[in-house]
């Protein structure tokens, strides 16, 4: 996915979220989209270092590195901050206080079950940070991932294969091609990008889509369902 | 008279014993009592349990403290970042037992130690590797794991200003796990930019209360010195 593609997904993100959302942005692709949220209206955004506010990237040579995002990365504070500490930043999350988070991801399953902290390789050493606090905590969990991993098969799954971070938290997932929220009747497209057809979608897609949303009947994509089925038996496997 | 500021760093921490559980405050840089480790890895306590957000980058402070062989065991939420290649290497040796916490998990579980709750239920982590072996139950129709305190025998944190008593003020996100390591260990050590006279604080903005607090040490750099160890 190049910069053009990466930028175009962050804006659909920022699109969706309400004025006066409290807001977490992952660390990585979701952190873009701050820069895309309207400057005249009021979000809040909640970093898990301690600050809740709004901020931009610090000025080069104005760093002060006791004033960081979670990413690490020096920022610089707009009028309305807040700060507090750790136990208080995760009773934020945990506690349910927070409308958004938006998180990157390996693999989301249909049922919303996520899996963003581990690949599970024998060798990698794990490092999970607040992932699995934001996955359970937040009103509203969204997921910005490519639509295929670099072997070219669906990100989304029918079970995530690699450990899972959260049990059912998904509730919405964006990808270049298109815009998915996770439902108890199945997985719902709600967006189809640039030229993307649902028909394309539904055969690059790991899991069956229900395409009512965009009226488009389902007749239309039940052309796919065998290969469709074929290829989720696959990944089971 | 009560004083808690210490001489230097090295009078603050005599009292580490091999064995200890230590925990370091820190997000990344922000917050990491640099010249307290720095005095741990001089005064040599070995055999430690470390309890920290991060795991070191690049080869000083926590880095510094892992490749000299005093940590035998780590508990903290995210090692693996750019510049760890201390932890790694010693981690790939087996050389350091690793605990994964997620990171909320840790914050509650040090606010636990220091609160006097036995144990919480929480969502984070059901179904995952990191609750395996976890008791679990169901709460209000909500799948929890049962987490259980951390309590450390020592606090090295960083704060920003302090006075005799201890009592303590931080520095934007300087604060992070601050205030909660401070109330999860039996001794915590802070070190200070700023010593002040009581009265100078305002009470308003006490962030850790002095109760918390055993020994304070001022940062050698710093130029801001109030008022003169008594």
């Amino acid at each position: 996915m190049d910069n053009s593609m990466r930028i175009a997904m962050a804006k659909r993100v920022a699109r969706d979220i309400p004025e006066g959302s409290y807001v977490n942005l992952g660390i990585g692709l979701p952190t873009l989209v701050a820069n895309h949220l309207p400057a005249e209206k009021d979000y809040f955004l909640h970093s898990e270092n301690g600050v809740l506010g709004r901020w931009q990237a610090a000025a080069p040579g104005e760093e002060d590195w006791d004033m960081i995002n979670a990413g690490k990365e020096p920022i610089e504070l707009s009028p309305g901050a807040a700060f507090f500490h750790h136990a208080d930043s995760f009773g934020m999350m945990r506690g349910g206080h927070l409308d958004i988070c938006v998180l990157g991801a390996f693999q989301v399953s249909a049922q919303g079950d996520l899996a963003n902290w581990h690949t599970g390789a024998p060798d990698a050493i794990p490092a999970v940070g607040g992932a699995m606090d934001l996955a359970i905590g937040a009103k509203r969990v969204f997921v910005m991932m490519e639509h295929l991993a670099k072997d070219g098969r669906s990100k989304l799954l029918p079970e995530c294969t690699y450990p899972l971070t959260g049990l059912g938290c998904v509730s919405r997932v964006y990808t270049e091609l298109a815009t998915l929220d996770i439902t108890p009747e199945g997985v719902r497209v709600i967006e189809l990008v640039g030229d993307t057809t649902a028909e394309h979608l539904q055969e690059v897609t790991g899991v069956p889509l229900d395409f009512s949303a965009l009226g488009i009947i389902p007749s239309a994509a039940s052309t796919q369902r065998p290969a469709v089925t074929q290829h989720c038996a696959e990944l089971q496997r | 008279m009560i004083n808690k500021l210490c001489a230097d760093a090295q009078a603050a921490l005599s009292g580490i014993k091999d064995g200890a559980t230590i925990a370091v405050g820190g997000f990344g840089g922000a917050g990491m009592p640099d010249e307290l480790i720095d005095a741990l890895i001089e005064q040599g306590a070995r055999d430690l349990t470390l309890v920290s957000n991060n795991a070191g980058q690049g080869d000083s402070g926590l880095a510094a403290l892992l490749k000299a062989g005093q940590v035998r065991r780590i508990l903290c939420s995210y090692p693996r970042m750019t510049g760890s290649h201390v932890f790694e290497s010693l981690y790939r040796a087996g050389k350091i037992e690793l605990e994964i916490v997620p990171q909320g998990n840790l914050a509650e579980r040090l606010r636990a130690a220091g609160c006097g709750i036995a144990g919480f239920y929480t969502p984070t982590g059901f179904g995952t590797l990191l609750a395996e072996g976890k008791e679990t139950r169901l709460i209000d129709g909500r799948q929890c794991v049962l987490e259980l305190p951390i309590h450390v025998d020592y606090a090295l944190i960083k704060a920003q200003t302090a006075d005799r008593w201890g009592n303590l003020t931080f520095r934007k996100t300087a604060r992070n796990f601050g205030p909660v390591m401070a109330m999860a260990a039996t001794n915590t050590i802070a070190s200070i930019e700023q010593f002040c006279e009581l009265g100078e604080l305002d009470p308003e903005t006490v962030v850790t209360p002095g109760i918390y607090v055993k020994h304070l040490v001022l940062r050698k750099a710093s130029a801001n010195l109030l008022n003169q160890a008594g």
